[in-house]
């Protein structure tokens, strides 16, 4: 369960996650923040209103995904790693995710993904990487993954620290 | 906040997704521009009523008298007892966190934190970061204490979370080889026969903080024992006065809650403490309102509840004192 090993279950996410047919659409992004804290960066890093201001601190981030483009700012700024970006209009699809490890994957390079619960799911490439002022050494990691994983995978491992 | 390099949480207000050490450092540069005077390595040795602080920097030790004194000396760690808890290579979560971030030094290989709070869980993080392994989070209670995003965060990374679980001893002759753990039943004993051994060179205790109060206690100041707040707080007023007038009390010291109450709270005497001496600006009222409801909004949540429990307490002490008083 979710309070007691930290791994979102099905239901969990289901309530935070955008229909299929938005997610085909295009980039979106998808928070996994499931407890009430008092934290709203995600709110007022987001330029396009997608994640409106917050009325009380302690409240869930809401996402509007048809106004959010999934520019990934609010993946960088939310403190709790928890948001991710998700694009399944391509092919194959494309997890963005928070990483805090060094050194850095480079471009291009085969990665293991993994899940929340830190287990392999197979391997992936990595498309691109975010790492400058406006990530505060929060990089952004674009990786290649299967459609069929893109809600699975949420890290990845290469050998670095943190492994 | 020097050695906290995650990101916090909050609000913009106090700095919300900057991480802590680069927070300290805009606080401390605002701090100097305003004028402040900073002595480092200055530990307060003691604290009178009549206002004299006995302060020893380096070789020297003076006194100082002073009108006011907003105490802010933060929370002192708790440790646990079990056979050989004073094996090299025990240590508390702050002095790993010490020697990663301000030495630069690795305390060991293999990590057993214990402790799932979210000191437990941000030092095992940082410990990931910093090339360690960690083998395992041990938490007695049923839940992740801490908050689920920085538990999620370790999990991923392949920590797996032990709850219900505890330390039974630790191995070792000459310095920590493993640490026997034990699965806890209903009646918080060791399920028999679940008892099994870890392999580490490092166990990390992060069990919890108390109030560093000692310096209050020594002026006199009304203590009251919350276990909310992390054992004996200062009975204070609503303006973050202890009960010997003079001495206002912030942060971890007043209750061990968060860095971002912590900021507002040194606010709030900062301003109580000004006002007091004659420096009473027009803009007080706004400003003191403003802090107030930062607060109320920082507390205000399901993770704030015990905090918001150890307050009413609180505040019950005092007024029975102030009815007895009168
Ligand atoms: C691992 C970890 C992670 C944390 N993460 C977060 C987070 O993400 N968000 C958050 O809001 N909070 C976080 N906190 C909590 C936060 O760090 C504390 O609540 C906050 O630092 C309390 O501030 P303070 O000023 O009361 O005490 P402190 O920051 O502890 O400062 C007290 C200072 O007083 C000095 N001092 C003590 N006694 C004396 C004396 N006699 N003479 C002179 N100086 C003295 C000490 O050296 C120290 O510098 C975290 C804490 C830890 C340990
Ligand atoms: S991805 Fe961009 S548009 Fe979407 S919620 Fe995050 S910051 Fe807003
Ligand atoms: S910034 Fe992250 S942790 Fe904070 S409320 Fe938003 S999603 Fe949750």
């Amino acid at each position: 369960m979710l309070s007691s090993n930290a791994v979102a279950e099905p239901a969990d996410l289901a309530a935070v996650t955008p229909s299929p047919e938005r997610l085909a659409r295009g980039p979106v992004a998808i928070a996994e923040c499931f407890q009430q804290i008092p934290c709203d960066p995600c709110s007022w890093a987001c330029r396009r209103g997608a994640i409106p201001p917050f009325v009380d601190l302690n409240q869930r981030p809401e996402i509007d995904w048809e106004l959010c483009n999934g520019c990934g700012v609010c993946v960088s700024a939310c403190p709790g790693l928890a948001i991710f970006v998700v694009d399944l209009s391509r092919d194959p699809a494309v997890v963005r995710l928070p990483y805090e490890f060094l050194p850095r994957p480079e471009a291009g390079a085969t990665v293991t993904l993994v899940g929340r619960d830190g287990c392999a799911l197979g391997e992936g490439r990595v498309q691109r990487i975010q790492d400058g002022r406006v990530q505060d050494r929060t990089a952004v990691v674009w990786v290649e993954v299967p459609a069929d994983l893109a809600m699975a995978v949420r890290h990845i491992r290469f050998g670095g620290n943190g492994q | 906040m020097l050695k906290q390099t995650h990101k916090f949480f909050g609000s913009r207000r106090q700095h919300a997704a900057m991480r802590g050490m680069d927070i300290a450092a805009a606080m401390a540069a605002e701090a100097m521009q305003a004028g402040v005077e900073v002595w480092l390595e200055a530990t307060v040795l003691g604290l009178y009523q009549d206002g004299v602080l006995l302060v020893q920097q380096r070789e020297r030790v003076v006194t100082v008298q002073v009108a006011r004194v907003v105490i802010a000396t933060g929370a002192g760690e708790k440790t646990l007892a079990f056979p050989n808890n004073d094996l090299p290579g025990i240590y508390g979560a702050g002095a790993v966190q010490t020697m990663l971030h301000l030495y630069g030094v690795l305390p060991g290989r293999r990590v057993l934190m214990v402790g799932a709070g979210n000191i437990g869980l941000i030092v095992s993080y940082q410990l990931l970061q910093a090339g360690v392994e960690v083998i395992a989070v041990l938490e007695a209670m049923r839940e992740v204490g801490g908050y689920l995003v920085h538990a999620s965060k370790i999990r991923r990374a392949g920590v797996p979370l032990l709850t219900r679980h505890t330390v039974v001893g630790a191995l070792g002759t000459r310095f920590l080889t493993g640490v026997v753990i034990g699965r806890l039943d209903d009646s918080g004993g060791i399920v028999p026969g679940s008892e099994r051994v870890l392999e580490v060179d490092v166990m990390c205790l992060a069990v919890g903080l108390t109030p560093a109060a000692e310096l209050l206690w020594q002026a006199g100041c009304r203590m009251a024992y919350i276990p909310e707040l992390g054992g004996h707080v200062p009975v204070r007023d609503g303006r973050m006065q202890t009960t010997v007038p003079g001495i206002y009390v912030a942060g971890d010291v007043a209750g061990v809650e968060e860095a971002s109450s912590a900021m507002v709270e040194g606010r709030m005497a900062g301003l109580a403490a000004a006002w007091d001496m004659g420096f009473q600006s027009p803009q007080y009222p706004h400003l003191w309102a403003e802090a107030e409801t930062e607060l109320a909004a920082l507390r205000g949540g399901p993770v704030g509840a015990r905090i918001r429990q150890g307050l009413a307490k609180l505040a019950a002490v005092r007024a029975r004192e102030v009815a007895a008083g009168a």
